[in-house]
């Protein structure tokens, strides 16, 4: 076995070198000027490159990647424009809490800081939307660096991590130091579980009639979704769900009343309402999520688990913390809570999920698709087997309304950045790393288009990413709030120009059609899940449908929006 | 309400980045931040004053903690440490109006750091009230310009039940 220390390594060698070694399978990104030297190494690397047909496509693909497998999504970019093209895709990575190396050229030590052709202070920029980011002066840095970088990702409450290299530093050859494994003074990753709190939380819970369990990203990234479901299950708690946490616990069981918050069903925040206990799991009070902090489950207790302790009393103040890995907080809980039956409670939940169904407005589809059918029809076609990517705006709320997620992983969608473009590149970077499994990209007119250019990726790779687009005309989300909220004053949100979508992705290479006959919806469903690599179906939906029930922005639980 | 934090972090470029980045995009006011070596080259101490409401302050040493540079984030009351700040004041005073100054510096322990033709400048050390009164006291000379340090604080076991400056 070859050595890896024995030999002089390019900087750019040791990056490659690295990423051979800590198993990464593929990397996405786009070449420049200034990370030729790490391109060239790259040319005999063992791992796969995708490259993009935007850096910014390549920074989301990596994200749905990471999503979608559970693994660091790695991409690379150029110096100056490259790497601020990143920018969006880190952020939202960060946001997200997804693990993301972003490894970037930068110009020569010695031409740092003399505005050189595509400099950019890549670094400075990164700092606020990273969870910790590098500039490498040295060579000899690099292995440390990189072993930092992955681990961090990773680790405690994932993150972006950008690495800054300049081309010098790819260039310099030397003897590449041995990296112990990685500790870093004054970060911890898994805190150690504090008994007594956990014992708090048995005791609130055993007292509780009315409980909700609300459950956030945290429960896929600590992989807690059996914990949580023997406890729910055991305990009869109801599980409202934030849009990271769609489908960790199956939505299709009695216990789980779906998204809560602005377009969250009204029996979810009525249960919340209603309630008188809290179990926040993995989860950040969003303001999408909360509205108003000072009407949120006003007669409940709120005990709040979460791996980063400055969540803790951010948004709400809570009367019990735990702070800790989730499934080892659940594991422990398990071992203290004795089950107890609440009849009562469940039959309030159904009865207030009887008197407030989730429905697509009474119209039907006579005058035209409703938005809503096209992806209830995906939902029944794909049966919760397929992994669902959406871009941002109404679409992507419709998705979380009508998707019945049945497992982790398998709704990807920008939660807290909200970015739009989003959907397309992501929903290709996890078929990438899901290549046996089916992916449904649900995406907007709007959306689509901020990184359409990405279709080339999808038929160069030959990746069977289903493309459906809910065509509504305009920028239906800022639209409706236009509508409620500045008096159907449409600024700038209907287009007076569409392309024809079918078009563009047959000039692409990608079957393509277009739908506008209500009555075609499900066949054109069926047709385009059982045809082999990728397509594209544009469906013209009505204009003016809005997201229901809907609370204001700062409203409170029960401030809906319902017709 | 205001807050004394003492932070210990890694000594890397880009650490004062992060410590005033996260301050800025979180919405805190800073009064004054004090950065230096410590007895480990490797690590750096920075003094914080911030300021804001009670939750705010709540906030603010948790998410300087979850900074992957820092060592150790840790709120500061006045019994236990010792505080204080350097302030240096470029006075313009023509040489016979000096004796006056003379009793000031010897009063409050002030030294002389320059002197010159109708230049002097004054070095303070103490407490943020200390420099803040012989600032106000040395108003009626013509102050030319002014540096602080901000305050300096420095966890202190010995320093349990009264207050300790500088």
């Amino acid at each position: 076995m070859k050595q890896f220390h024995d030999t002089d390594l390019s900087g750019a060698r040791m990056i490659v070198s690295f990423l051979e070694k800590a198993g990464v399978k593929v990397v996405f990104g786009y070449p420049g000027g200034q990370i030729m030297p790490l391109y060239d190494a790259i040319y005999e690397a063992a791992f796969t490159h995708i490259i993009t047909r935007h850096e910014q496509a390549a920074a989301h693909a990596a994200d749905g990647y990471a999503r979608a497998t559970g693994r660091v999504g790695v991409v690379l970019a150029t110096s100056g424009p490259g790497a601020t093209n990143l920018v969006t895709g880190l952020a939202t990575a960060n946001m997200d809490s997804v693990p993301l190396v972003a490894i970037t050229g930068q110009v020569p030590t010695v031409a740092i800081g003399n505005d050189t052709f595509q400099e950019a202070d890549i670094y400075g920029i990164t700092i606020p939307v990273t969870k910790y980011n590098y500039l490498v002066k040295k060579a000899i840095e690099l292995p440390q660096v990189l072993a930092e970088a992955f681990y961090l990702a990773s680790s405690g409450r994932p993150g972006a991590i950008l690495i800054d290299v300049p081309k010098d530093v790819q260039n310099e050859t030397l003897i590449p130091p041995e990296v112990g494994s990685v500790r870093l003074d004054g970060y911890n990753p898994d805190p150690v579980l504090d008994e007594v709190q956990i014992a708090s939380f048995a005791a609130i819970l055993t007292q509780s009639r009315r409980p909700v369990a609300y459950i956030g990203g945290g429960v896929t990234i600590s992989g807690a979704e059996n914990e949580l479901f023997r406890l729910v299950t055991e305990s009869d708690i109801p599980v409202v769900s934030t849009l990271m946490a769609k489908g960790s616990f199956p939505e299709e069981h009695e216990l789980s009343l779906g998204l809560l918050g602005m377009h969250g069903a009204k029996y979810a925040n009525l249960a919340i309402h209603e309630s008188d206990l809290i179990l926040a799991l993995g989860a950040r009070f969003d303001d999408r999520v909360v509205g108003d902090v000072n009407h949120f489950a006003p007669g409940a207790k709120i005990v709040h688990v979460d791996i980063d302790v400055a969540e803790i009393g951010k948004r709400v103040s809570t009367h019990l913390a735990v702070v800790g890995d989730l499934k080892r907080v659940l594991t422990r809980l398990l071992t203290l809570v004795t089950p107890i039956r609440r009849p009562e409670w469940l039959r309030q939940v159904v009865a207030l999920k009887g008197k407030y169904p989730l429905l697509i407005s009474a119209a039907g589809d006579l005058e035209g698709i409703k938005p809503q059918s096209v992806i209830r029809a995906i939902d029944e076609a794909t049966c919760g087997e397929a992994i669902i990517v959406t871009d941002v705006g109404q679409h992507q709320m419709w998705a979380a309304q009508f998707i019945v997620s049945r497992k982790s992983r398998r709704f990807l969608s920008s939660g807290g950045l909200g970015t739009m473009g989003y959907g397309l590149p992501a929903a290709l970077g996890a078929q990438v790393g899901c290549p046996e499994s089916q992916v449904v990209l649900i995406t907007g007119d709007g959306g689509f288009q901020m990184n359409i250019q990405e279709l080339a990726t999808i038929r160069e790779n030959d990746l069977p990413v289903k493309i459906v687009i809910i065509n509504n005309g305009c920028l239906g989300m800022v639209r409706q709030w236009q509508q409620f909220f500045f008096s159907r004053r449409y600024s700038q949100t209907i287009w007076k120009f569409n392309p024809n979508f079918a078009a563009i992705a047959q000039a692409y290479g990608i079957p393509g059609h277009t739908v506008d006959d209500p009555k075609e919806v499900t066949g054109a469903i069926q047709a385009m899940l059982a045809a082999p690599g990728p397509q594209l179906l544009d469906f013209k939906v009505v204009g003016e449908e809005n997201v229901l029930p809907m609370i204001p922005s700062g409203g409170g639980q029960t401030d809906f929006y319902d017709a | 309400m205001k807050k004394m934090i003492s932070l210990l972090v890694h000594n890397r470029p880009g650490v004062l980045s992060h410590v005033a980045g996260l301050i800025t995009r979180r919405g805190y006011n800073v009064e004054s931040i004090a950065a230096g070596l410590t007895e480990n080259a490797t690590r750096t101490r920075i003094s914080l004053v911030v300021s804001g409401d009670e939750w705010e302050l709540s906030q603010v040493t948790k998410q300087l903690s979850k900074l992957i540079d820092c060592i150790e984030a840790r709120d500061i009351k006045y019994s236990e440490a010792v505080i204080g700040e350097v302030a240096l004041v470029n006075l313009d005073v023509e040489p016979e109006r000096r004796p006056e100054i003379m009793t000031l510096v010897n009063t409050f322990g002030m030294r002389i750091a320059d002197l010159d033709n109708n230049t002097l400048i004054l070095q303070v050390v103490g407490s943020t009230h200390l420099v803040d009164m012989i600032l106000n006291g040395l108003a009626p000379y013509r102050i030319k310009t002014i540096a602080r340090t901000g305050l300096v604080v420095l966890p202190s076991e010995r320093c349990e039940k009264q207050e300790h400056f500088l």
